[in-house]
């Protein structure tokens, strides 16, 4: 890989150790990927508030600059860090002190994850905690290169923003944060944009719901490749596009697509493939009835112990349309209700009266995290339902128990009767 | 019975040169969700190494998928002692490119011919990723000799 002359002065330690140590992990992931040089990015979102054995013995050993030298740039040494060279964002992590006495989490993480949060927040990460930086102050500008982990923000970054990033880790993130540096390869080169793949829907895809079966049947039929859709799509808004993006990228790898018309590089459907255009693939009722049922094979009692909205994170009119649903209503004896969103966002709906609400019918509003990450559902949870398609796939294998997946009003019925009866519509 | 040797040609992802006993999955492995880092197993319900580890095996596989979480499963198994002793795999992308390199054990991918088709479960394989070379020993058996044993 070709060295500019100030990334060969930071590897010889111009800036200091920690910062020669995250140029020579940048190196070897670069020579890794066979990338022809790095770019320059200033906007790294990452991991390292995050609670796990690994961290908390490190931790225990030598702190946290411990902790970031080994986990963050792969070193077996330990550095002093220093501030963040580049904005750095933590993405979502473990439960914070808000989930305590309601999710089955331990103090001790919640405690250990607090020190980190002063910690980096010193050192200038934002802790904006979430899997959605894009709703909550990082909000890339098309073009700019970007070191983003968690595959549903990089789908979205990367297709709806027109920002360029790899499904970066947790090495090259933190790596990135120190020189303000990334392997120019993958997603940061325009000839690796254009779309592999054409899919059209024949059936209308309109609402959560549908976006999100469709980018669930996506992400299966193209895998790591680039799925430009077209056909009958209603005009979708964030909420629904974060969806559609978690979902190809749970059901495939997928971490750019393009809507021709929609989003902002392809402004026609010529515009979204480098070349002849490949023929189509349908989506239509049949598929669309398959997916339902792919995402609800998964349950056979329809007794709901546990209700989970906001995978991604909710956004501000998925957190108003729950308490509006919910208003005056109660949960059934035994089924629980939590929907996840940035703490930001939870800011504004404590102000608008929404988490009152969801409070009073015995929902809850949770932060930072999520059941899949923490791995933790409500105690004794054998059955649960959500409106995620990413949280439907993932969720039943991580904490062994059966899914529902539905709209969200179905999920709100589910949540006061404690039945499951969501159909497809 | 016979020992077939064989070369395959590919890229050096990790430098580095290991011998031992190949692990094979047909399946992408997942990281997060995917193994257990503090036993080194696989533990994704539906994958076909289920419950199977992979410490100190040479893991050939089609690629990584999954959580970008992955590649800090993976440096968690080197921490805990857990690590596989090379990877040759498939498909390279950033998930198992940033994989090998924080696991640092020796790995080639971008081969002339598919891995995962070609070594078996149990076959004695040198990872040469100085120079990008797999060389395999494959103890096939005489057809008359019927099935290989399990």
């Amino acid at each position: 890989m070709r060295l500019s002359d100030d990334e060969k002065a930071i590897r010889d330690g111009a800036e200091g150790p920690a910062v020669a140590a995250a140029m020579d992990l940048l190196i070897r992931y670069g020579e890794a990927l066979g990338a022809e040089h790095l770019c320059d990015t200033r906007n790294v979102a990452g991991t390292m508030t995050q609670p796990s054995p690994v961290k908390a013995k490190l931790v225990g050993e030598g702190g946290w600059h411990k902790a970031f030298s080994v986990i963050n740039l792969d070193s077996d040494d330990e550095f002093e860090i220093p501030h963040m060279r580049v904005p750095t964002c933590q993405l979502q992590q473990g439960f914070g002190e808000d989930a305590l006495g309601i999710a089955p989490y331990p103090a001790s993480m919640v405690e250990l994850q607090a020190d980190a949060e002063s910690f980096y927040g010193s050192h200038g990460v934002n802790i904006l905690a979430t899997c959605t930086p894009y709703q909550v102050g990082n909000l890339p500008v098309r073009g700019e290169h970007c070191a983003w982990m968690e595959s549903s923000a990089v789908v979205y970054a990367n297709s709806v923003l027109g920002a360029r990033t790899n499904c970066e880790g947790t090495a090259s993130t933190g790596a990135a944060s120190l020189t303000g540096k990334i392997p120019c390869w993958g997603n940061h080169r325009t000839e690796n944009r254009y779309g592999t793949h054409l899919i059209e829907a024949t059936v209308p895809v309109e609402g959560f719901l549908d976006w999100g079966m469709f980018g669930y049947f996506v992400g299966d039929l193209v895998q790591e490749n680039r799925p430009v859709v077209t056909g009958k799509l209603a005009q979708p808004d964030l909420t629904d596009l974060k969806h559609f993006g978690a979902a190809t990228a749970s059901s495939g790898g997928v971490e750019i697509y393009h809507i021709p018309g929609i989003t902002p590089e392809a402004p026609t459907i010529e515009a979204a493939f480098d070349g002849p255009i490949p023929e189509k693939v349908g989506y239509g009722a049949r598929e669309r009835r398959a997916i339902y049922e792919k995402l609800n094979s998964q349950g056979e009692s329809a007794d709901v112990d546990f209700i989970l909205l906001g995978c991604p994170h909710a956004s501000l009119d998925q957190i108003a349309r729950t308490a509006r649903a919910l208003d005056g209503r109660k949960l059934n004896n035994g089924t629980e209700l939590w929907i996840m969103t940035p703490r930001a966002l939870r800011t504004v709906a404590d102000r608008n009266g929404y988490t009152e609400i969801i409070r009073k019918a015995g929902g809850r509003v949770l932060t930072d995290s999520c059941p899949a990450m923490s791995k933790s559902a409500p105690e004794g949870t054998r059955v649960f339902a959500t409106d995620s398609a990413k949280q439907a796939h993932y969720l039943p294998a991580i904490l062994g128990i059966e899914a529902w997946f539905g709209t969200l009003e179905d999920c709100v019925d589910a949540a006061v009767t404690g039945t499951w009866r969501g159909e497809l519509r | 019975m016979t020992v077939e040797i064989r070369d395959i040609r590919g890229r050096g992802v990790v430098p580095g040169r290991a011998e031992g006993e190949a692990l094979v999955s047909h399946q992408t492995i997942s990281g997060w969700g995917g193994i257990d880092p503090a036993t080194g197993t696989i533990i994704e319900r539906r994958h076909e190494l289920f419950g199977v580890c992979f410490t100190g095996k040479v893991l050939v596989f089609p690629g990584a998928k999954g959580s970008s979480g992955w590649s800090g499963f993976f440096q968690a198994t080197r921490l805990l002692g857990t690590a596989p002793l090379a990877m040759v795999f498939t498909t390279l992308s950033t998930k198992s490119a940033l994989g090998a390199v924080v696991t640092r054990v020796p790995t080639i991918s971008e081969l002339a011919e598919d891995p995962v088709e070609i070594i078996h479960t149990g076959d004695r394989v040198i990872v040469d990723a100085d120079h990008g070379i797999v060389t395999v020993h494959s103890t096939s058996l005489s057809p008359s000799a019927g099935r290989r044993p399990a």
